[in-house]
Parts: structure tokens; C-alpha cells; sequence
């Protein structure tokens, strides 16, 4: 054996350190929460926090570049754009928010009766939302807004039934394995009535699941509804709506203009890798995932 | 001065892997010697180090790892081998026999490309010609059908049949050296014995030296001339296995033959080590074993001990046990 | 035994699928609120009534529900579809005019997706560090930018500020075809090239950490046929897998680059009738685009099952 002297180079003991990595998703989390906060703050009270009325024209101010009056500049009749991403905050982000809530708390009530009774009503449910998947959600809300005419009732209603087998199969899948741990069993055999086992256990074991997936979620909703509205099968000019006003901004970028297009693509960007990193960010905390 | 260099000599190795950019020292410093047709058992638990350690032999390390010490293989500097040489060493000169041979087989190619692969790429050996060399060593660990077996999916074979074929794999390259990585602890325990036997007749039918990874004393004994037990990233002890119940000198050795039964002494009692085994990075200043050590004491825990070599064994440790001692540590 | 079965389920549930889709695609003309007739008459407020008897007559709308839906989809079946009283044209020979347009469009979009999202991926797995970090951003900005948007910034920026492209069409002639479908081919297929290249990246980093790799290069499998036979082959799967659903998923949203690039195909043609309510065309497109879309979604399960065995067998046992 040799004598060559040991190595006395790092020994510190683990754990001393918080990786740096943890602490920077922390802060991605956070001010991915930050953005959100302030576009449901904007959908909320944003006319009352637009400096200008967001469809007042002023035909000897189109196309203006920004200034002080307006900080984003005006569109093709001299409305003021920074206005009208403000305010269309609620139009974009109201559907999407719909879309979300119904087919959340529909996926969740038919993941858990699935999981819960199995059998043929699993099966059907899962047959069901299978059929439902092969169709596209912009193909079905054209198709709805053919029926309906142009408005957001066609792309609730169709996104909402779209939107229904993503939700369910993650959460069916969630409520199976919860179904299966033996305290489930253990409350049945003590009595426990299946209502109060819904509501005390089951659900909100599940709710960390429907709330990260809602998230993840709405941004996908936000774009498929704008991208109907920028097909002239969603909002209706005037209103101030995001898909809307790109597509309403689409000629004048040929002028050179792409202001009104640009700043209203960008609200969708913005929002859309918000919803992204918060609920990435939330599955993580929430579910501890490590993807 | 009379003695052959050994085929392979690991010298006061030391490893860092980067655990998220920093580096983690996982091995402090593990010495061995296997000697040309030798089998040498590293034993330890798990985090000890063991496996990296005969991981590192191959340089078969991830990415930002980093070597300290020497290993020389027929007194070739392991760590020096520029990448054509290491390619060849690895080709040519040392097998390894994993521990899953189920995730160390590529699924989703047959079992005949994975036996073939070796040759064919290495060594420039027709198809066809690797195809019969395969055969015959199949044949010779144990299965008769190989025209069918290499035909099949990894899937389609069970573990003990797939461990064969990984043997076969080591065996095909016609090494000097085999690297056993715990190779029977995800089979059964009847097709633990027959790999075992089967391993030990392709030993002496070649003169193949070995380098035995085992968590298992007792097996490292019965099946390996000489033991080095590892714990907590060093190697602590270094002896002939036939001197391992009575010539044990490191407390660590000795804690770890009091928590097996004596084969045939249905009666004695289990003794477990007080507190959990540490793994190489979390290692405190000193000695690694201080904390469970029953004969520590202060110097222990600032001085780290070393190997001191006396009469064919070796130990680290400042209080080792004397043979005189053995009444007292089995009491 | 298992595989026979699986393909069979497979099969089924596109046949289901499909006809579950045209269920609802007929009936979807009945949720109006006023007479469906006016759908078909392509939503004119004050239509004649005397057309309207004859579309009920054509359409047999007074007929049983299921009579009318049978009727719809025999005709449908035998290529015809009806004819569109806004477009005045039958609306087999709207959809003829349109198809190859489309087809370009996807067939386009669809090599980019395979060729950047692959490639990329692969890059990023196997260069690592900055590489794989600039990759991993581009490809997640990629997929964040909704196409439509991304259709009206290509333009302002190839097209505009950067006059490289022409702006609306479809061009003629081969090269002009290429010029024109450029930029609605790179706005359709980013979000898609994003996804392929993350599912393309994270494959291959699964399979270079795998134990086998491991074993081939502890036998000195050279490193090049390490990459080859063994990564890159065994993270294949998983790549063509999602290489298929991204592009129904390109069939699916191609209707959006054409109304923004004007190019004018089947997606433009269902928009503008919808808009319109011309609901013989809608019927018609959409019928199209969900049967090519579940085939194709179909057709990759199937090839997957075929070149991993593995997959058929563990959904089979569910």
C-alpha cells in the first residue's frame, strides 16, 4: 500500500446549501403568481384604469407612435391601444375563465364517478370523452359558431366539451389511485357515508391535481378563444378583445403599423407563459412533481 | 520483490461527481490489488462506493465526474488512456456483468444484437463469425437453444436467463478481467447460486481474474480469495477471505460479521450496527466510522486513519481489533 | 394474440370516433334556435320561403332525425356533399378546389415540424449546457406564441420590414408556391417544431442516462454507434409518436395560417362559411378534417405499437 497523503478537499456536510436552482424557480413561481394577479386585477376594474376610453376615435391621430398621451401609441381611428389591451383584459380573460370552470368542475365530478363506481360507468365515461378527444376544439367551435353566429357562446361551449377529456383522464387517473389506498376502504368499513367520503377526502385530495391542471389549462382556453376571435368567429368589433385587435391589426402592418397587432399579441404572450410557469411552478410545490 | 505486479492496482482513487454543479466527493480513497487470475471481492453497502468504484476502473463515469489517484491495469495508467486506447481497454482488456441486466440490455433491440454488438464493432468480426463465437459461449453458460434466444426481445426472457446472456456478453470479448456489480441481487435465490456457479466455471476454464462488487460477506468470502470492505467511500480493510472471521481488524468488519448468523448457529443472536451507514459525501472529518465505532475515541474523530498494511492484511483505523481480541468482539 | 386485439380496439375506436363526430356534425345544424333550413341557405335573415321548402325537401329535414342524418352521410360517403347556395358551386367541387392548397400547407408544415423538432431536440440532448439551454428556451417561446400571432409578427417581419416573402396568396408554380407557403408553413408548424424538440430532447437525455447505454459504452461500442443503434434508435418512439399527433394537430389549426396568410384552402373556405352560415360547407370540411385527423392519430398508435410491442401488450392488459 502507498502513503500517498489523503485528499482533504471538500468535506462539508450536505444540505448546508439550498441549491441555487430552488431558490430561482421560487422566484419564477412568484412573479409568474405577480403577472397573473395583475391581469385578473385589470380584467376586473379595467375601465377604470384605462387613461382613455377605449373606443373613442380620433381620426387626426391614427397610427401615432407612442407619447405621453399615449404610451403604446393609437391604432388605424386614433384609438388609444393602451387603453384597449387594458380593457380588453375581461373579454380575453372572462371566456377562457369560463371555459376553464365549467370543465374543470364537469371533468372532476365524471373522474370521480368513474373512478369511484367503475365498471360499465367507467368504461363509459372513458369511451365517451375517447370519441370526444378525436375532435379538434377549433374545428368543433367553428362548426358551434356556424350554428350560432359569431360570439363567444360558440367557442364556451365548444372549448368547454373540448376541453372535457383532458381534464378528466388526469384526474380520473388521480381518483382511481386514491380510490384504491386502504383509508378509503378503512372509512367504508367504519361507516362512513359515500358523500362525506367525497367531500372530506376524496375531493380535497384531488383539488391540489384540478387546481395546477386549471391553471396549465387556461392559457391554452386564452389562446383557442382569441384565435376564434381573430377568425371574426368570436367578440365583435368594436369590442376591445385581443384576438380581435390583432386581427384587426393585421392590415395595418402592411402600412408599417403592427402596434395595434403587435401589443395585443404580446398581452396574449405574456398571460399565456404567466398561466404556464404558475401552474408548472404550482404542480411542483402542489403535487411535487419533478419534471 | 518477488511478487508479480497485479494485473490491477487501484491506488488511493478518489472520486467527484457534480451533484448540480458542485462537486460531491463520493469516494475518499479506495485501494486494491487483483492479482493476474485472482478474484477479489469489494464488499460494502449501499452508497459505500463499491460500485463506482468498479465503475471507475472502466472510466465509466456521468458527465463532470472526476478522478483523483491511480489505477493501473498490467501496469498501464487507467487514467491516462487517451479515448482510442480507453475505447480498446474496455473493448478488449475488462467485462462488466451489471446488477440489472433487464435495464443494462437495450430493450428494443434483440438479444442477439446486443451478444454480437461487442465484436462487431470492436473488433471488426463478421456478423456471421460473431454469431457462432456467441453460440458456443451461450452453450457453455447454460443455453442450449441460441438460435431461438437471439431471435427474442430482452422482454421475452427472465431475468436469470437475461443475466446469462450479459455473461455471455463479458465472456464474448475474451477479457482479462471480469467487473461483477453485484450480479445475482436481482435474481432469485436459485438462480443466485447457478449464475454464481456459472461464473465460476468460465473463471477457471480461462484464468479470468475478477473483481467481485457484493453487499453479501459471506458470499464474497465463499466465492473470492481475498475481501476489501469499503464503507462510506474508503476502503477500510484489506484481508484474506479465509481470515475474515478470526483476523478482522477493522471495527467496521467486525460490526459487520456480528450482524450476520455464524452459518450453523441457529442460536446466536443478531447484532445490528448502532446508528445508519453514511454515504461517501456526508463523511465528517476523521474517521467515517467514529459515530458507530464502539473503540473511538477523540483522535478518531479528527484524524482520518490510514491504511496501515501487517502481514498480507490491511486496515484504517488508529484502535484495530488484534487477533487476540476475537473472544471479546463475539461476547 | 394481444396485438390482434389491440388493433382491433384501435380500429374500432375510429369508427366510433368518426361516426360519433358526423352524429354531432349534423345534429349540430338542429341546435338553431330557428328554422335549420336557413343554415343551409347560408343565414340569410329574410330568405325565400319557397327556397326553404325546397331545402327541406333536399335535405329531408321533415323526415325522422335519423332518416335525415342516413341521408346526409350516404351522400357524403359517395363524395356528394351538397351544394352551397352562398358560394354557388356544389360543395364537392368547393372543397377539390381547395384540397391541394391545403395539403401543401400541411405537407409543408409537417416536414418542418419532423426535420427542426428532431433535429433541434437531438442537438440540445446531445451538445448539453448552453446549447441545450438556448434550445430548451427557443422551444418553449415556441410553443407559447399562439400561431395566429405568430402569423401577423412573421409577417411584419418578413414581409414587411424585411421584403423576403410575399405577404397573401398561394402563388403559382412550384417555387412560387414554396415562396408563398413559407411564412404560413413556419407559423403553423413553430408550436409544433417546439413540442417535437422538448419531447425530442427529453427522450433522447432519457435514453443517453440509460443503463444499457452504459453497458455499450463499457464494451467500447464506438460513441457514434452508441448514439446511433442506441439512443437515437430507442428515443425514436416516444419522437414519432409525437411527430403524429403534431401533425393532425397541424390539420387541425391549418385554418388559422390561412385566413392570416390569405392563402385560401379547406380551413379558410370553413371559416368563411361559417361566417356566413353556410352550414352545407361547414358540415362538409369539418367532416373531412376530423376522419383525416383521428386516421392519422390511428395510424401513428398503430406504428407505434408496431415498432415497441411492449406498448400494444401493456394497453391491451388494461
Amino acid at each position: 500500500m502507498t502513503t500517498a497523503s489523503f485528499p482533504r478537499t471538500i468535506r462539508r456536510l450536505p444540505g448546508v446549501k439550498r441549491p441555487a436552482g430552488r431558490r430561482r424557480r421560487d422566484g419564477v413561481l412568484l412573479g409568474a403568481g405577480c403577472v397573473v394577479g395583475l391581469f385578473v386585477l385589470l380584467a376586473a376594474l379595467g375601465p377604470l384604469l384605462a387613461p382613455h376610453d377605449p373606443n373613442a376615435v380620433d381620426p387626426l391621430n391614427v397610427n401615432s407612435a407612442s407619447s405621453s398621451a399615449h404610451l403604446l401609441g393609437t391604432d388605424d381611428t386614433g384609438r388609444d391601444i393602451l387603453s384597449r389591451v387594458i380593457v380588453g383584459a375581461r373579454a380575453s380573460l372572462a371566456a377562457p375563465a369560463v371555459i376553464v370552470a365549467v370543465s374543470t368542475t364537469l371533468g372532476t365530478l365524471l373522474a370521480l364517478a368513474a373512478a369511484w363506481f367503475g365498471g360499465w360507468l367507467d368504461r363509459f365515461v372513458t369511451g365517451v370523452l375517447d370519441v370526444v378527444f378525436g375532435f379538434p376544439g377549433l374545428i368543433m367551435a367553428v362548426l358551434v359558431a356556424a350554428v350560432f353566429g359569431a360570439g363567444l357562446v360558440a367557442p364556451i361551449v365548444a372549448l368547454s366539451i373540448a376541453y372535457l377529456p383532458l381534464f378528466t383522464r388526469v384526474v380520473r387517473a388521480a381518483a382511481v389511485k386514491e380510490r384504491n389506498l386502504p383509508y378509503i376502504s378503512a372509512l367504508l368499513l367504519l361507516g362512513a357515508s359515500t358523500s362525506r367520503i367525497w367531500l372530506r377526502h376524496l375531493l380535497p385530495n384531488l383539488l391540489p391535481l384540478v387546481l395546477v391542471q386549471a391553471t396549465i389549462g387556461f392559457g391554452y382556453a386564452l389562446i383557442d378563444v382569441a384565435a376564434i376571435s381573430f377568425l371574426g368567429l368570436g367578440s365583435r368589433p368594436p369590442d376591445p378583445e385581443w384576438g380581435l385587435m390583432v386581427a384587426n391589426g393585421a392590415p395595418s402592418i402592411l402600412a408599417g403599423h403592427p402596434q395595434p397587432a403587435l401589443f395585443a399579441g404580446l398581452a396574449i404572450l405574456v398571460v399565456v407563459v404567466a398561466f404556464n410557469l404558475l401552474g408548472t411552478g404550482l404542480s411542483r410545490r402542489l403535487l411535487g412533481d419533478r419534471t | 520483490m518477488t511478487t508479480p505486479a497485479p494485473l490491477l492496482e487501484i491506488d488511493a482513487l478518489g472520486l467527484d461527481l457534480a451533484v448540480e454543479g458542485a462537486p460531491r466527493t463520493v469516494v475518499h480513497r479506495a485501494d486494491l490489488a487483483i492479482p493476474a487470475g485472482e478474484a477479489v471481492a469489494l464488499v460494502g453497502e449501499s452508497g459505500s462506493g463499491k460500485s463506482l468504484t468498479a465503475r471507475a476502473v472502466l472510466r465509466l463515469l456521468p458527465a463532470g465526474a472526476r478522478l483523483r489517484g491511480d489505477m493501473r491495469f498490467a501496469g498501464e495508467s487507467v487514467p491516462e488512456m487517451a479515448a482510442e486506447r480507453l475505447r480498446g481497454f474496455r473493448a478488449a482488456d475488462v467485462a462488466m456483468v451489471f446488477q440489472d441486466p433487464r435495464a443494462h440490455i437495450n430493450p428494443a433491440r434483440s438479444v442477439g444484437d446486443f451478444l454480437v454488438e461487442g465484436l462487431t464493432t470492436t473488433r471488426g468480426i463478421s456478423r456471421t463469425e460473431a454469431v457462432a463465437k456467441v453460440t458456443a459461449i451461450l452453450r457453455e453458460v447454460g443455453i442450449p437453444d441460441a438460435d431461438r434466444r437471439l431471435r427474442q426481445r430482452p422482454h421475452e426472457l427472465s431475468g436469470g436467463l437475461l443475466q446469462r446472456v450479459m455473461i455471455a456478453a463479458a465472456l464474448a470479448a475474451e477479457p482479462r478481467l471480469l467487473l461483477a456489480d453485484e450480479p445475482t441481487t436481482a435474481l432469485d435465490v436459485t438462480t443466485q447460486e447457478e449464475v454464481m456457479a456459472i461464473i465460476a466455471e468460465a473463471r477457471a476454464a480461462r484464468g479470468l481474474a475478477m473483481l467481485f462488487i457484493t453487499h453479501d460477506l459471506e458470499l464474497a468470502a465463499a466465492v473470492c480469495g481475498r475481501v476489501v470492505v469499503m464503507y462510506a467511500g474508503s476502503t477500510v480493510e484489506e484481508l484474506p477471505a479465509a481470515e475474515l472471521r478470526a483476523g478482522a481488524a477493522h471495527p467496521y468488519t467486525r460490526a459487520l460479521l456480528a450482524s450476520r448468523p455464524p452459518v450453523g448457529d441457529r442460536d446466536a443472536r443478531l447484532r445490528s450496527i448502532a446508528g445508519r451507514p453514511l454515504s461517501g459525501f456526508e463523511v465528517p472529518a476523521g474517521c467515517a466510522f467514529a459515530d458507530r465505532c464502539p473503540r473511538a475515541r477523540d483522535r478518531c474523530r479528527h484524524e482520518t486513519p490510514l491504511p496501515r498494511t501487517a502481514a498480507g492484511s490491511a486496515a484504517a483505523c488508529h484502535y484495530p481489533y488484534t487477533a487476540v481480541e476475537e473472544a471479546d468482539s463475539h461476547a | 394474440m394481444m396485438t390482434l386485439r389491440f388493433v382491433a380496439t384501435r380500429l374500432a375506436t375510429l369508427v366510433i370516433t368518426v361516426f360519433v363526430s358526423s352524429l354531432a356534425i349534423y345534429g349540430a345544424m338542429f341546435l338553431t334556435p330557428g328554422d335549420p333550413a336557413t343554415l343551409l341557405v347560408g343565414g340569410s335573415r329574410s330568405p325565400d320561403p319557397e327556397v326553404l321548402a325546397r331545402i327541406h325537401r333536399e335535405y329531408h329535414l321533415d323526415d325522422p332525425f335519423i332518416q335525415g342524418y342516413w341521408h346526409w352521410l350516404s351522400s357524403c360517403l359517395q363524395g356528394d356533399f351538397g351544394r352551397s347556395l352562398v358560394f354557388r358551386d356544389s360543395v364537392a367541387d368547393l372543397i377539390g378546389a381547395r384540397v391541394g392548397s391545403t395539403l401543401a400547407l400541411v405537407g409543408y408544415a409537417a416536414v418542418l415540424v419532423l426535420t427542426a423538432g428532431t433535429v433541434i431536440g437531438t442537438m440540445a440532448a446531445l451538445r448539453g449546457g448552453r446549447v441545450e439551454a438556448f434550445a430548451t428556451a427557443l422551444t418553449a417561446g415556441a410553443m407559447a406564441v399562439p400561431t395566429f400571432v405568430m402569423s401577423v409578427l412573421l409577417i411584419w417581419l418578413f414581409a414587411v420590414r424585411l421584403p423576403w416573402f410575399p405577404v397573401y396568396g398561394s402563388g403559382e408554380g412550384f417555387a412560387g408556391t414554396i415562396s408563398h407557403l413559407t411564412l404560413p408553413a413556419v407559423a403553423l408548424a413553430l408550436t409544433w417544431i417546439g413540442y417535437v424538440a422538448q419531447v425530442t430532447r427529453t427522450a433522447v437525455r432519457a435514453e443517453l442516462r440509460a443503463e444499457h447505454v452504459e453497458t455499450a459504452r463499457g464494451r467500447g461500442v464506438p460513441e457514434r454507434i452508441v448514439i446511433r443503434r442506441h439512443v437515437l434508435h430507442n428515443a425514436s418512439g416516444p419522437v414519432f409518436a409525437v411527430s403524429g399527433v403534431g401533425i393532425a394537430g397541424l390539420i387541425a389549426t391549418a385554418a388559422i395560417a390561412e385566413q392570416a396568410f390569405g392563402t385560401g384552402g379547406l380551413g379558410a373556405l370553413m371559416i368563411d362559411a361559417a361566417a356566413k352560415q353556410d352550414m352545407a360547407v361547414v358540415q362538409a370540411v369539418s367532416l373531412l378534417f376530423v376522419v383525416v385527423f383521428v386516421v392519422i392519430n390511428t395510424t401513428v398508435d398503430l406504428i407505434s405499437a408496431a415498432l415497441d410491442p411492449r406498448l400494444a401488450t401493456r394497453e391491451g392488459a388494461v
